[in-house]
């Protein structure tokens, strides 16, 4: 497993700066890949946040949820991912001693 | 991968003034980044079962966060090997675009220089060479170096000093811990988002993204739903943008 996911993150790394100079993408894939990390990344928290053990949960009491709106703005405030990940932690910690489940 | 980045090649190359020695010092600035997360990331791997070796492996040869808590997360939910391998890919896919805006100034190599040059590239190795290049207009290979390397090694040492530690914490849940995940994908996609000039239609491919994931995953495992949403979404955003 280690070694499969090693080698499928190395080579997107590597690829383009290999064969970039000698090749051009076509135009519609340059601009199909723009929108993967955005797409992931959506879909990723969106699993993060709603999924309540195996269940999708829009509850109030799904702490998860509570916590993403601040951390989004401390994200859009401090472009800073460092500063947004400590935040986020926080944010949950507290949600959830004072709400323990 | 990276040890091989251990021999340097001493190149005549006039333009390359810049040293590997200012690569690690331009590094600094992103450490306790790499430190923090590298840190979590070691805990929480710890958490869903991984040995301190398994855990020193993965650091070393996948190297990358984003990926090594997917990996935690999906073999604690006992995930198939497949689906894991999968998810990482796409969302590894990223440095696709990272990889493929640097390549300009590293044409002057040869394909197995590029390729030191890209193994160790991370989002943010990416961030500072990109500001380097815009200040300066060409990267300097070493520099590139000096700034992986140094990057490289805090991880690993992050990660480990977390495995370490991981073993005292038997709840780090309590700690907020697992959400560091979550908030770290929620940086990357505003990140990424407001580094683009196309916020309006960025939200759209997100809000689609989201709502097919959250609906694929009463259907598929929770794994192949963000695989299908991603490949939906960014579809339907190259075409919006065709259509424009």
């Amino acid at each position: 497993m280690i070694v499969g996911a090693a080698i499928v993150t190395f080579i997107p790394r590597v690829l383009p700066l290999m064969v970039l100079s000698r090749f051009q993408l076509p135009e519609w894939a340059t601009r199909w890949l723009s929108y993967v990390p955005i797409s992931v990344m959506a879909a990723l928290v969106a699993q993060e946040i709603f999924k309540n053990g195996e269940n999708i949960s829009f509850s109030t009491n799904n702490i998860e949820l509570l916590a993403a709106i601040p951390t989004f703005f401390i994200a859009i405030k401090t472009r800073s991912l460092l500063v947004t990940v400590l935040a986020g932690i926080i944010v949950v910690m507290v949600l959830r001693f004072l709400f323990p489940a | 991968m990276g040890l091989a980045n251990d021999k340097i090649e001493t190149v005549a190359d006039s333009r390359d003034k810049d040293t590997f020695r200012q690569g690690v010092k331009d590094c600094v600035p992103t450490l306790l980044g790499y430190l923090s997360i590298g840190f979590a990331a070691g805990v929480i791997e710890r958490t869903a079962g991984l040995s301190i070796a398994e855990i020193a492996l993965i650091s070393l040869i996948l190297y990358a966060g984003s990926a090594q808590f997917i990996a935690a997360g999906m073999m604690a939910a006992s995930s198939s090997i497949t689906t894991i391998i999968i998810t990482i890919f796409f969302v590894n896919l990223r440095h696709l675009l990272l990889s493929a805006a640097l390549a300009p100034y590293f044409r002057h190599l040869s394909p197995l220089r590029n390729m030191l040059v890209g193994s160790l590239l991370t989002d943010e190795s990416f961030g500072v060479a990109i500001n380097e290049a815009a200040k300066k207009n060409y990267i300097s290979e070493k520099w590139m170096h000096g700034l992986n390397v140094t990057a490289y090694l805090n991880w690993c040492v992050a990660n480990i000093a977390g495995a370490f530690l991981g073993q005292w914490i038997s709840n780090p849940e309590t700690l907020g811990l697992d959400f560091a995940l979550t908030a770290m994908f929620i940086g990357l996609l505003v990140l990424s988002m407001l580094s683009r000039k196309k916020i309006r239609r960025d939200v759209v491919v997100a809000i689609i993204a989201v709502v097919i994931a959250v609906g694929a995953s009463s259907v598929l495992s929770s794994s192949m739903g963000v695989i299908v949403a991603t490949i939906f979404a960014s579809t339907i955003g190259m075409v919006m943008e065709k259509w424009k």
